[in-house]
């Protein structure tokens, strides 16, 4: 029994280890300027993982095959332990823990403890249930007026864009999040009824959206192409289908279309969104 | 030899069934029927888990008997996501209070920690008594949410008590997740299906569980602090109860917390008031005026700081069952008994600070994500000390594969592989890809949904001949154990690669993403484990049930183990001890001493003397236990 | 099931608590069980007891209004919507009340200790009816408030006041339920050791949730009317 114990613990093992290591299933491609540093993190934190995991069940395995009762007269080593050997491993095991702590801290601070840099581009986002609803300020970079009282949804005004607001007439209200390439974004995150979550895997961050809270976060994306964002918070009963998309457009292609008029810029997106193609999975 | 120290008990033995089996003051009883509570109610948690496999696998398809049952939550037999979703939020609510927190502490800690500590009862018997059935209750409430909402008679008599108490939405019950994050939870129905009464007596349900655990835990700490037997120190306990002793302190500090958010949900919702619920909603096509200001943060804060404390009670009893058993069947002390109390108590200090872990992507300030981030990781210390310690008991040692020390090296096993992703989920910079995926999924499965259970599966088969005098059947609980251990490996290791491909929780189907599309193979292959797995527990309750009538009987000690509750009959007598008030002379985990006549030496032995017939045990050969 | 009654010797200790100084901790004798040869202080039972009981209630519900504090500063500060009531006079008289009745009930408890049963009860009964009062001074408070169109749900501050006094009335209610128990059932004196000192220690835990109780209302006034 204990060798059939020690033999089902190693191989679950080595099916487990080499889920991982076949990277079969895998986060997909990282598209932003940090990405390559949340995924070099994890690269690290998941060979501590896996040592760990490994030597603890090896290390099991052993144990239970080893010391299995073979009915000798002997019996077991009479110890109560080793106090050296607990400081030891103690030590050991909080460097290597607190200095991944402390390792794991960099990308979320660069991304949460400095703001959007000067020259970032700014979309507001509001989400409901079960839809996304980004907003654009236009050529004359100002938001227009938003108000929770003028949200109007059988009337389309979905985020309560104040027309009266000569700051709202270039604004444009759409479903797809549309961004530069190669340059800083900026999103303003809010919510018109229940607790969201911004998610595109690619980007490597997520965001809840708070209703009353008006949360920033930024980023800078440096691949073109149109990927899938869903909701990573439980909203209500079609929080599996709340989905958009984020189209990344070079330069001129986005200037072009965020200083299109409302119509327009839907009719221009939808184009867009034929043209781009969601990455092969 | 002392002369034995005898006792009058407190209260005479009962009379009738109705106090003996029902109404009753013995701990004895009381801990039998937690156990009974939380293996009914695991029961309903697994075949909703069931169900919710099946929709995610074979999303669309016709079931039949759910079409009968549920018309309206799975019209034509095809379940709506709000059903799913209902399942989501009851099977997590059933399986985290009704079964994690009521078996491990509740059940086993009720029977055995007096006797462990040579104590006749609890310090309370009657807030003892009153524990159990006001968490009957709470189960009672739960059931009739679910009701509430998914029948449609129950649902209109409930809707006539207010506005507030809408109901009948044909879902599984509430559909908020067992986190009931506000403002979604706090609307009511207009913020969807399954938002109507169904929350409302979800909130009460598990107010009056807060109240249950409560009475249990006043009574499990001032026992141990105040009836421990003559020679019982602290340091000389055996581990199993300061778990039960570390979690009690953590139920008594948390889940006041739970109650007072779930008093202040309760009053948003059928009161009218906003602590969570800002202002400027507009919900379903009109907006919301009667709210303003709220803050759903703050239900987070509230709700984690009890969540987090929580999956310790739910986990560190299993850590002590662990703990004892493996010394047991390996025959050999525990290693490093100092270092395991240290643990148990920096898991369950520290468990109080890190809640924010949870809250990472919240909104919540960044600066405090850091502090919970860091302080994360530092928990991963005190439990990698325990999984060396127990690798270190069986280092050496001389193991019988019974099928208690099975499951405790399952839980060794399982511990381990849950508790290394926590490496992952709590570095802020990687949750962010990995919050609300099924890496968190996995993540807490195994520890929780897996490794929690192992443990209560090792004290069941453990101390099953105690509690009811036969033994288990040893082959079906083999048969149980392998097809178990292999089964949840099967279910939760692929939950991590669905993570890695970035699945987010509680979604209904995954079939509108591209990006998921290379998971079904592994859905598929995680149902059909599911459905093996689940359909073999079947073989435990059948062992349960019978062996209880039909099992070989037990003796006084058949496992030659070295604790109190060894010393006296299988089953107990009503008061324990039999009138004789215990002493103990020597520390929980003597095996194998040197120069001693057996390789176990228990507690009561006095120093220096050969084990003598006391307190009618039997010789010490384990007469009726098993050796592999 | 032997079951040997204890012998006739015992050392009595009915200092207020259960005093543990001839005992461990656990309700045993220090340096084993014997006395002249016998058994001998084989009582198993300690005041301490409910002692430590009522500590390890105190501090469950003491977690309860720490939340609800922490929610209310928090809530305070969370959006300007947020408008502390003047406060209803007749809480000074309240407040009054509840202070007096600690005092009651401590000299009730000393009573007891001194063995003066008839004092014991009568200023239990005293106590009770302060208690009631200070009860009633809240429910006059409310309406006085409601008549004004202060109501639960008007104003953060005001779900806040109704909801701690509430929730302190409530368990308040149980304290007296406590001493009612305490008049019915313990102002006798009993006929055995363990039935003295279990009525000694009814009284000191009684007397413990009492001023907890009168604490925690003096600290819920300065919250509620004088933090800012």
């Amino acid at each position: 029994m204990g060798r059939v114990l020690g033999l089902a613990i190693w191989i679950i093992t080595i099916a487990s280890v080499a889920m991982f290591v076949t990277k079969h299933w895998w986060f997909p491609e990282s598209i932003t300027e940090h990405g390559p540093l949340v995924d070099h993190q994890f690269t690290i934190t998941i060979i501590v993982c896996g040592i760990a995991f490994a030597a603890a069940q090896i290390g099991l395995g052993w144990v239970v095959w080893k010391y299995r009762d073979s009915s000798a007269a002997t019996r077991a080593t009479y110890s109560h332990g080793n106090n050296r050997l607990e400081v030891v491993w103690t030590v050991v095991t909080a460097i290597v823990f607190i200095s991944l702590a402390v390792m794991g801290q960099r990308v979320w601070a660069s991304l949460h403890l400095h703001s959007a840099p000067p020259g970032s581009y700014t979309v507001e986002v509001v989400a409901q249930q079960f839809s996304w609803n980004f907003h654009y300020h236009g050529k004359d970079n100002v938001f227009g007026r938003t108000d929770p009282k003028l949200i109007d949804d059988s009337a389309l005004n979905y985020v309560g864009l104040d027309e009266t607001d000569p700051n709202a007439k270039d604004d444009s209200v759409v479903s797809t999040l549309v961004v530069p390439v190669n340059r800083p974004i900026e999103l303003i995150l809010k919510s018109k009824d229940v607790t969201h979550s911004f998610f595109v895997p690619q980007l490597r961050f997520k965001q809840d959206l708070v209703p009353g809270m008006a949360i920033p976060v930024h980023f800078t994306v440096n691949k073109t192409g149109k990927y899938e964002l869903a909701c990573a918070e439980l909203c209500g009963m079609n929080h599996y289908k709340m989905k958009s998309y984020m189209l990344v457009l070079p330069e001129n292609e986005f200037n072009e279309l965020v200083n299109l008029s409302q119509e327009k810029f839907q009719a221009r997106r939808d184009e867009l969104l034929n043209k781009y193609q969601l990455p092969q999975y | 030899m002392a002369e034995a120290i005898h006792e009058v008990h407190r209260h005479p033995a009962p009379t009738g069934f109705i106090r003996k089996y029902i109404f009753s003051l013995d701990h004895k009883v009381i801990g039998i029927q937690y156990i009974l509570l939380a293996l009914t109610a695991v029961v309903v948690g697994l075949v909703m888990s069931v169900l919710m496999r099946m929709n995610l696998s074979w999303p669309g398809t016709n079931w039949p008997i759910l079409g009968t049952l549920f018309p309206t939550g799975a019209p034509g037999g095809v379940m709506t996501p709000e059903f799913y979703l209902s399942l989501v939020t009851m099977h997590g609510t059933i399986m985290v209070f009704f079964v994690l927190t009521t078996a491990p502490q509740g059940g086993f800690g009720n029977y055995f920690l007096p006797i462990q500590i040579g104590a006749d009862d609890m310090a309370f018997p009657v807030l003892n008594m009153m524990s159990f059935w006001v968490t009957f209750v709470g189960f009672l409430v739960l059931l009739l949410a679910i009701l509430a909402e998914g029948n449609l008679t129950v649902g209109s008599w409930i809707s006539k008590l207010g506005e507030s108490f809408a109901a009948g939405s044909g879902t599984v019950g509430p559909i908020g997740g067992w986190t009931g994050y506000p403002p979604l939870s706090a609307l009511g129905k207009i913020a969807g299906p399954g938002q109507g009464a169904g929350v409302n007596l979800w909130i009460i349900s598990i107010a009056i569980f807060c109240v249950g655990s409560l009475l249990g835990a006043l009574n499990f700490i001032t026992t141990l602090l105040n009836m421990r037997t003559k020679g019982m120190t602290l340091m000389r306990m055996p581990l199993t109860c300061w778990a039960w002793f570390t979690t009690a302190i953590l139920a008594l500090l948390s889940f006041p917390v739970l109650l007072g958010g779930g008093i202040l949900l309760l009053l948003d919702r059928i009161a009218g008031t906003s602590f969570f619920i800002p202002g400027g909603l507009y919900v379903s096509g009109s907006t919301v005026p009667l709210h303003n200001g709220g803050s759903p943060l703050l239900w987070q804060h509230l709700f984690w700081f009890f969540g987090h404390p929580e999956v310790y009670i739910a986990i560190l009893p299993g850590m002590g069952a662990t703990s004892h058993i493996l010394s047991t069947f390996a025959r050999k002390p525990i290693f490093g008994y100092r270092a395991m109390v240290f643990a148990i108590f920096a898991i369950g200090m520290l468990g109080f600070f890190v809640w924010g872990h949870h809250m990472f992507m919240s909104g919540m300030s960044p600066y405090s994500a850091i502090a919970f981030s860091i302080l994360t990781l530092s928990i991963g210390v005190p439990s990698a000390i325990k999984t060396f310690n127990w690798l270190g008991t069986l280092w050496g040692a001389k193991i019988r594969f019974t099928t208690p020390m099975l499951f405790a090296i399952g839980f060794v096993s399982l511990f381990v592989a849950g508790g290394i992703t926590g490496l992952v989920l709590g570095q802020t910079s990687l949750d962010f890809f990995f919050h609300d995926t099924y890496f968190v999924t996995a993540h807490f499965h195994l520890v929780m949904g897996v490794a929690s259970i192992f443990g209560m599966f090792a004290a069941t088969y453990f101390w099953f001949p105690k509690m009811f005098g036969r033994m288990m059947s040893e082959s079906l609980g083999k048969f149980h154990f392998w097809i178990t251990f292999i089964g949840v490996y099967a279910i939760f290791v692929p939950f991590h690669a669905m993570g890695m491909v970035g699945m987010p929780r509680r979604y209904a189907q995954f079939g509108e993403y591209e990006f998921l599309k290379n998971t079904h193979g592994l859905v598929l292959f995680v149902t059909v484990a599911a459905i093996i797995t689940a359909l073999v527990q079947i073989v435990f309750y059948f062992n349960f049930f019978w062996s209880m009538f039909k099992g070989k009987p037990a003796g006084d000690n058949p496992w030659e183990a070295t604790t109190l509750e060894w010393n006296i009959p299988s089953p107990p007598p009503h008061d324990n001890f039999a009138g004789i008030v215990p002493e103990v002379y020597r520390g929980p985990y003597e095996f194998a001493v040197p120069g001693a006549a057996k390789d176990f030496t228990m507690q009561s032995e006095p120093e220096g003397t050969e084990i003598p017939a006391r307190l009618g045990e039997t010789d010490g050969n384990g007469g009726n236990g098993h050796k592999h | 099931m032997a079951a040997t009654v204890t012998s006739t010797e015992r050392v009595i200790d009915t200092t207020v608590g259960g005093g543990p100084r001839s005992r461990g901790g656990n309700g045993f004798p220090k340096n084993g069980g014997g006395r002249n040869g016998h058994s001998g202080d084989s009582l198993r039972f300690s005041a301490d007891r409910y002692r430590i009981g009522v500590w390890v209630a105190i501090g469950s519900i003491l977690m309860l209004f720490v939340a609800l504090t922490s929610a209310y500063i928090v809530r305070s500060a969370s959006s300007n919507d947020w408008q502390p009531i003047a406060m209803p006079k007749v809480l000074w008289l309240s407040t009054a009340l509840i202070l007096i009745s600690s005092m009651t009930m401590e000299v009730s408890r000393r009573s007891l200790k001194q063995q003066r049963d008839q004092a014991y009860g009568r200023w239990l009964i005293v106590t009770v009816v302060l208690g009631l009062a200070f009860l009633a001074t809240q429910l006059f408070a409310w309406r006085q408030l409601v008549r004004q169109g202060v109501y639960l749900a008007s104003n953060p501050y005001n779900s806040f006041f109704y909801l701690f006094t509430a929730a302190h009335g409530l368990h308040l209610l149980g304290g007296i339920l406590a001493l009612a128990y305490l008049l019915l059932r313990t102002t006798r004196k009993r006929n055995t050791v363990e039935g003295e000192l279990r009525r000694a220690g009814a009284a000191d835990a009684a007397t413990i949730y009492w001023h907890f109780m009168d604490g925690l209302w003096v600290g819920l006034f300065f919250l509620l009317f004088f933090w800012k």
